[in-house]
């Protein structure tokens, strides 16, 4: 099973694949269909390699992926901004 | 509001135009002051640096001018009250952050102690060849508030008032004296606190998210927060919506500039500070300002005695150029005669404001010295055939 | 649909995200950057009420807009003196200023030499595209010899800076270079800097696909990634003279400088309180409870 995920905001996404490129295991692949932009965004090909690891989302120039650990979200408040 | 009694060196002094700036300044309530040494103005940051560290606030000397000028507006944005201090070659590099202090609208003062130009000029002479850079230096369209002193003891008071304005009306303030009110020793009165009168910071009660930074109030004039208080505001020297983000349309455009023209044209009659004497009966007047009025009251009390009935409008507040108060006296004068160290900055000004209602005659002069009272008393004497 | 919990990026609150989609082009590096700043602020447990941002002009200084935090959008090359008006002023912000290589190292140079000089506690992050790119990608100070650009059409041949070089001449308390590919160390230095006091510097080579690397034929935002990953080397504490820049060469990253000097405010009050003994008045935050 896998141990993460990822949410993927498509609208904002401007398909530079950064994320998929960089994720360790392979998780992502853009998809080919355009979101309103006419960009292509990525979508989850192998969910069950997801660490949850947010590599996807510390890459992401545009703030429209990030990935989670299924545990930790299980309980997880919305992440304080101070 | 009261002043700060930690800043003000209450008593008689007898002291320079530039020291007594610098004491208008601390009396004000300025804590924080950036500069660049340029003669003749450094005296005021010396005192400064000398006074602030026992009064409770910070000098910077900068690496330049430009730095200079917007160091303050980053110790405003911080919470503080403060100025910078310069003469013409640190005047040209400031422009671009008077533009910025005017469309941000950062309250804090701009002191130019005048010097002879264009260039490096005549680093240890007077001129007021600035007035016009004052009003219009930095480019695009926005309204200034100008003043300029003719004495050591106006040095303080004015400062201490071009500070209320600029914080009443969030708006960059041009100090502009002149290396004769500069050098000048005289007697100075420093009241005691409770007798100057601040005008505190237009801060907010509204809470974070409540609160938009350029949404205006009825004076056109909106209110301020500072870094640090939890209102995460954003400011930009873009165009910019009231939540002061970057909005960079023809309408926006419009609202923004037109308002910061209007929060102070406005107020032109509040803003129009002028010193007059004999005018009820005057067919001349002399519109003079700065250290050129001193010696216009000789030219005026010759003519007097030559039997021309001469008078003295002297400008207090040179921007917003009080239009209205001119038009009016021209209405019943014949002539504004108008002598500057400059080659005719403000004459224009008054001779627009007249209308064609009054002659108006320049007595210009190209810096380096005052005029000879003679030289504006011929101008009277021609203003009256 | 799911049994989860509504989980939002952990960023977003950091970010205006009523101004999202912003302006950057697709591979641009310069939001990978406000991310790993973003998550680095968050892991800092910082209260972000008192972190302020402070941009210059360019594609890079539009930072400042994108960032929920107390925020100025300033002048071009002029963020740093305006950054130390604003630390002086209230020392309790941490004031971080994030800009361009063109407007912190041209137009604003001279301000970035002095306020390392100074010592003052700002935190400088510059996003080095190699050339000027919200002007239409003009040559500047960190252009690479022989890189085509629109103001070197036959290729640059001005010399350019060494940044971490410079800062470190300059007096720099802390100076490290990453590339956006390396997002880890990049959010590991920014934290480090957030806890260090004294004037602190992080270069990030980040990609302009649309002017720089499609120019120079080097592909998109995402060759750009792939060329950092391929020619970069972790050298940390290298002598900054040995990892300037060249347009194909390796790329050294690491941390390169960090040690101890009194900052501005800590030798002012020192010096002050010495001369004036209880004369002396701190400034009294104006704003700080
Ligand atoms: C005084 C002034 N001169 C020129 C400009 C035009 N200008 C805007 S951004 C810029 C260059 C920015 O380059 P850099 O700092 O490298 O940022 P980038 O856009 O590459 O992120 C210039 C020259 C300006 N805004 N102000
Ligand atoms: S969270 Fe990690 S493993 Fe999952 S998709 Fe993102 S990068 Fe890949
Ligand atoms: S990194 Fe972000 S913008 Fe790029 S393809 Fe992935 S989701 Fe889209
Ligand atoms: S022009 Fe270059 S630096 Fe500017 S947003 Fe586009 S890719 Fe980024």
């Amino acid at each position: 099973m896998a141990k993460g995920n990822v949410t993927i905001n498509v609208e904002r996404c401007k398909g530079c694949a950064f994320c998929v490129e960089f994720c360790p295991t392979k998780v992502l692949a853009l998809s080919s269909a355009f979101n309103s932009k006419g960009y292509h965004s990525p979508r989850v090909v192998a969910l069950e390699k997801c660490s949850g690891c947010d590599l996807c989302g510390m890459y992401c120039p545009d703030f429209a992926i990030f990935g989670w650990r299924i545990k930790e979200a299980a309980g997880q408040e919305a992440p304080d901004a101070g | 509001m009261q002043a700060d009694p930690r800043g003000v060196l209450t008593g008689i002094h007898f002291i320079d135009g530039d020291h007594a700036c610098c004491e208008g300044a601390l009396a004000a309530g300025a804590r924080f002051a950036a500069g660049y040494p340029i003669t003749p103005s450094t005296e005021v940051v010396e005192r400064f640096a000398a006074r602030i560290p026992t009064v409770g606030g910070i000098f910077i000397q900068m690496e330049d001018e430009l730095a200079a000028s917007i160091t303050i507006q980053g110790a405003v944005w911080g919470g503080a009250k403060a100025f910078t201090v310069t003469s013409g070659p640190g005047f040209s590099l400031m422009m671009e952050h008077i533009g910025y202090a005017a469309m941000t609208e950062t309250p804090c003062v701009f002191v130019n102690v005048q010097r002879g130009g264009p260039s490096t000029g005549l680093p240890t002479l007077p001129a007021q060849a600035d007035m016009m850079q004052a009003r219009w230096g930095s480019h695009g369209d926005y309204e200034i508030i100008a003043l300029s002193p003719n004495s050591p003891q106006e040095c303080f008071d004015l400062t201490v008032r071009a500070f209320n304005l600029s914080e009443e009306y969030r708006t960059p303030v041009m100090f502009m004296m002149d290396e004769c009110v500069g050098h000048m020793t005289e007697k100075v009165v420093i009241p005691p606190a409770e007798q100057v009168e601040v005008y505190p910071r237009r801060h907010t009660r509204r809470a974070p998210g409540a609160y938009k930074p350029y949404e205006p109030e009825a004076d056109l004039v909106p209110e301020m927060v500072h870094a640090g208080e939890g209102y995460r505001f954003h400011i930009t020297g873009l165009t910019h919506d009231e939540w002061g983000y970057p909005n960079m349309n023809v309408a926006t455009q419009d609202r923004l500039v037109r308002r910061l023209q209007q929060k102070i044209r406005a107020a032109e009659d509040r803003l129009t500070m002028v010193d007059e004497h004999g005018l009820e009966d005057a067919e001349v007047v002399v519109v003079s300002y700065g250290i050129t009025s001193r010696v216009a009251e000789r030219a005026i009390e010759m003519a007097r005695q030559r039997g021309v009935k001469a008078g003295r409008c002297r400008l207090i507040g040179v921007w917003p150029f009080p239009d209205r108060h001119l038009k009016a006296l021209a209405a019943r004068v014949k002539a504004f005669v108008v002598p500057e160290i400059n080659l005719g900055q403000i004459a224009r000004e008054g001779e627009r404001a007249a209308g064609g209602a009054a002659r108006t005659i320049p007595v210009t002069h190209a810096g380096g010295g005052v005029h000879r009272p003679q030289d504006i008393l011929e101008a009277i004497m021609e203003a009256a055939r | 649909m799911s049994a989860l919990p509504e989980i939002v990026n952990p960023v977003e609150p950091l970010l205006r995200t009523e101004r999202m989609p912003h302006i950057w082009c697709p591979g641009c590096g310069i939001g990978t950057t406000v991310n790993c700043f973003a998550r680095a602020l968050l892991e800092s447990q910082r209260n972000l009420d008192r972190v302020a941002v402070v941009s210059g002009i360019g594609c890079s200084g539009r930072v400042a807009g994108y960032v929920k935090l107390d925020s100025f959008h300033t002048t071009h090359g002029r963020a740093i003196p305006f950054a130390t008006g604003l630390k002086l002023a209230n020392p309790s912000l941490e004031v971080v200023v994030y800009s361009g290589d063109g407007d912190l190292f041209a137009i604003g140079g001279n301000h970035f030499i002095h306020a390392a000089r100074r010592n003052v506690d700002i935190k400088v992050i510059c996003v080095n595209n190699l050339i000027y790119a919200m002007t239409g990608g003009q040559t500047g100070p960190a252009t690479p010899s022989t890189a085509i650009t629109a103001t070197a059409p036959y290729g640059c041949y001005e010399p350019s800076f060494n940044l971490c070089a410079l800062a470190e001449a300059a007096g720099a308390s802390y100076v490290a270079r990453w590339t956006t590919f390396h997002v880890r160390q990049l959010t590991k230095s920014m934290g480090e800097v957030l806890r260090k006091r004294g004037f602190c510097f992080i270069e990030v080579l980040s990609p302009c696909p649309t002017l720089y690397q499609r120019r120079n034929k080097m592909g998109d935002g995402l060759d750009t990634m792939k060329f950092y990953k391929e020619k970069s080397r972790v050298r940390n504490g290298a002598p900054t003279s040995e990892v300037a820049l060249t347009k194909d060469g390796e790329i050294a990253v690491g941390k390169f400088v960090d040690r101890e000097r009194p900052d501005y405010i800590e030798s002012m009050r020192g010096r002050l309180s010495e001369q004036l003994g209880d004369r002396y008045v701190e400034m009294e935050c104006p704003v700080c409870q």
